[in-house]
């Protein structure tokens, strides 16, 4: 027992010195933030006419995190997307930003069951230290990838981060709580989903978007997997009704309005 | 058939969204003839755990080990997959909390089930389909989701569904699955939570400011206000950019999404990406010096006016209406 923790222990060590640390950050392809939002074919499909896509703010900011842990040679960064080739701009977005390489597993990514599924059999085949995710996409709003790849690959997952600190062993993570924060010590290979405040995200320079044309961008073919979920169609919310202006000097007619009509207070 | 219900602990105690989640999945198991049954996890006293039945829960899986007192989101998942599976439970239901959006897809892959994440009704039987109703691209619109698995599990939004009494005696059955090793990895080190603040996903009343405001000094007149109503404070991207806030205030697109019943904009312009994430918040009351702000076109109530003058007087009139 004793002579294990010892060689253990020095295998961490020598592996600090050494080897230096790999980390994959999970990146989705969605729409700008200023889209407005429509659909068509009897609202079952989003509409992609004219829509700009990005990558994904939250990826952004666990992709500089990424980069940040990993500078000075610290590390290498290799970005992931599920998704056809028309993701592959993002893709090179986030090669600019500063990501060392990317896979893209070539399918649509159906939901994030499928998609989870296609990261975690993608990590099985190499050897990454963590992965990151955003907290959540801001097209289809699952917050489930991050988690369920987690659970395939059978290691911790900690969902909406806002720090995150890691030597190559260990990490010590603050995750957003209901008025407050949780703080958390992790070690060993994990996912964590990010959020704001786990980084600034990064710009990419001049340097960078040249560079990003000759990184190497692999495509792999997915897996299938039974169809969980499937969206059947999409709504708008309804539009309000016309403002009821009240004078700036009569704020108690807006209280009692809020009380007596809105009675929300 | 039945339904299970996480019910999440926090320090022992049961916030409203438990309430609400527990309403729903009742909601649910009656309308297939079904019987519901809640899992607590962590160290909760009978007295609070039979508050359970006041909502229809006739039966509680409890979890009481000190190893588990804290929110620990793999052994928490296994937990709950356990449960469902000795109850055979057909739906699983949680709330959308933090904590419930790190366990609903662990808990979903273990049952090789479908997912609906941040839904705000209940589900649709149509045909043998089970459709249910989500948020989708942050506020902006609804997707209707049908999930295709045996074995659905549902996180519901804060605030989406009201809490409903339907009194039966709750049984409490101990409960205590064998626990991995490996799902105790991630450790909890410390839980820092403001006591007297009322959290913002859940808040029921939410007072924003934004760049309006000038600048972090006078955020005073805003708790003051937000305090009088019994409100969280929230605010605009680029106050908490500008950390004139904390980041966990931030709503819009790439903050959080709320809807809280009551929703009130001092000095935030109404940009796209704010609206986003307050959009479905059930009355929204907008206060902006520029009577074209964008925010007024989807405001119920607004005042045109500096904030300066305008909350002072609204603090004012709030205090004599409670008189
Ligand atoms: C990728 C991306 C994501 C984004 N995500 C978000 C998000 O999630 N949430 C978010 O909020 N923003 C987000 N933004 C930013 C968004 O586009 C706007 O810039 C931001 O919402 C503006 O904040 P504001 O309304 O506080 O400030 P401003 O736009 O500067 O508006 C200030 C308002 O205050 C009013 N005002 C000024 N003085 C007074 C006074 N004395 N009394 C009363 N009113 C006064 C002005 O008339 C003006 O309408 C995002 C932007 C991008 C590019
Ligand atoms: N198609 C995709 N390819 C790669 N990563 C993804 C994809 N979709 C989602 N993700 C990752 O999972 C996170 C959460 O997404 P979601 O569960 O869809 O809200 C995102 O912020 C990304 O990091």
């Amino acid at each position: 027992m004793q002579k294990d923790n010892l060689s253990l222990s020095s295998l961490i060590t020598f592996k600090n010195k050494f080897i230096s640390m790999k980390i994959l950050v999970c990146i989705s392809n969605v729409p700008d933030t200023t889209t407005k939002i429509t659909f068509t074919n009897d609202n079952t499909q989003f509409n992609t006419a004219g829509v700009q896509y990005i990558v994904n703010p939250y990826d952004e900011i666990a992709l500089s995190r990424a980069i940040e842990l990993c500078e000075g040679g610290k590390g290498t960064v290799t970005v992931l997307n599920v998704g056809e080739s028309q993701t592959d701009p993002t893709i090179r977005k986030a090669l600019a930003i500063g990501a060392d390489d990317a896979v893209r597993v070539n399918a649509a990514p159906r939901d994030a069951y499928f998609v989870a599924y296609q990261i975690a059999e993608y990590v099985k085949s190499t050897d990454f230290d963590i992965i990151l995710c955003g907290r959540e996409s801001i097209d289809y709003n699952g917050s489930q990838v991050a988690a369920m790849v987690g659970e395939f690959l059978d290691i911790p997952s900690i969902s909406i981060i806002k720090k995150l600190d890691y030597d190559g062993t260990t990490a010590t993570i603050e995750r957003e709580i209901e008025g407050g924060k949780e703080v958390i010590s992790v070690t060993g290979k994990f996912i964590a989903s990010c959020s704001e405040g786990t980084a600034e995200p990064k710009i990419p320079n001049m340097r960078g978007i040249m560079s990003a044309r000759t990184k190497p961008l692999q495509v792999i073919e997915a897996k299938e997997i039974a169809q969980v979920t499937k969206v059947q169609q999409f709504e708008t919310p309804p539009a309000r009704g016309a403002v009821k202006l009240i004078p700036a000097e009569e704020t108690e007619k807006l209280i009692d309005l809020l009380h007596q009509e809105a009675k929300v207070i | 058939m039945s339904v299970l219900v996480y019910v999440e602990q926090v320090d022992g105690k049961f916030k409203k969204s438990v309430f609400e989640a527990v309403s729903y999945a009742k909601a649910i198991a009656d309308k297939q003839d079904g019987n519901l049954i809640a899992i607590s996890i962590g160290n909760v006293e009978e007295s609070e755990l039979k508050e359970l039945g006041k909502y229809g829960v006739s039966k509680i899986l409890n979890v009481s080990n000190d190893q588990l007192k804290n929110f620990v989101n793999q052994a928490y998942a296994s937990i709950i997959a356990e449960a469902a599976k000795k109850e055979s439970a057909e739906v699983v239901v949680l709330s959308s909390s933090f904590s419930g959006k790190g366990l609903a897809p662990r808990v979903a892959v273990k049952l090789e089930a479908g997912l609906a994440d941040g839904a705000v009704e209940l589900p649709v039987l149509d045909g043998g389909k089970f459709l249910i109703k989500k948020t989708a691209f942050s506020g902006k619109a609804f997707a209707i989701s049908e999930l295709t698995s045996a074995v659905k599990v549902i996180a519901l939004n804060p605030n989406a569904f009201g809490v409903k009494e339907s009194a039966v005696d709750a049984a409490i059955e101990a409960f205590s699955p064998e626990i991995k090793s490996t799902d105790l990895n991630a450790i909890v080190k410390e839980i820092v939570r403001a006591t007297n603040k009322v959290s913002l996903p859940d808040a029921e009343l939410v007072v924003s400011a934004g760049r309006g405001l000038k600048g972090p000094e006078n955020w005073g007149m805003i708790e003051e206000l937000a305090g009088l109503l019994g409100a969280a404070t929230a605010c605009s991207k680029p106050v908490s950019d500008a950390d004139w806030r904390p980041h966990s205030e931030h709503v819009g697109q790439t903050g959080i999404a709320i809807s809280p019943n009551l929703y009130i904009a001092i000095g935030i312009s109404g940009a796209i990406q704010h609206l986003a994430g307050v959009s479905s918040s059930k009355v929204i009351v907008v206060i902006n010096k520029d009577p074209e702000a964008p925010f007024f076109k989807v405001a119920d109530y607004g005042i045109v006016g500096d904030a300066f003058e305008v909350v002072p007087k609204l603090i004012e009139a709030l205090k004599a209406h409670k008189g």
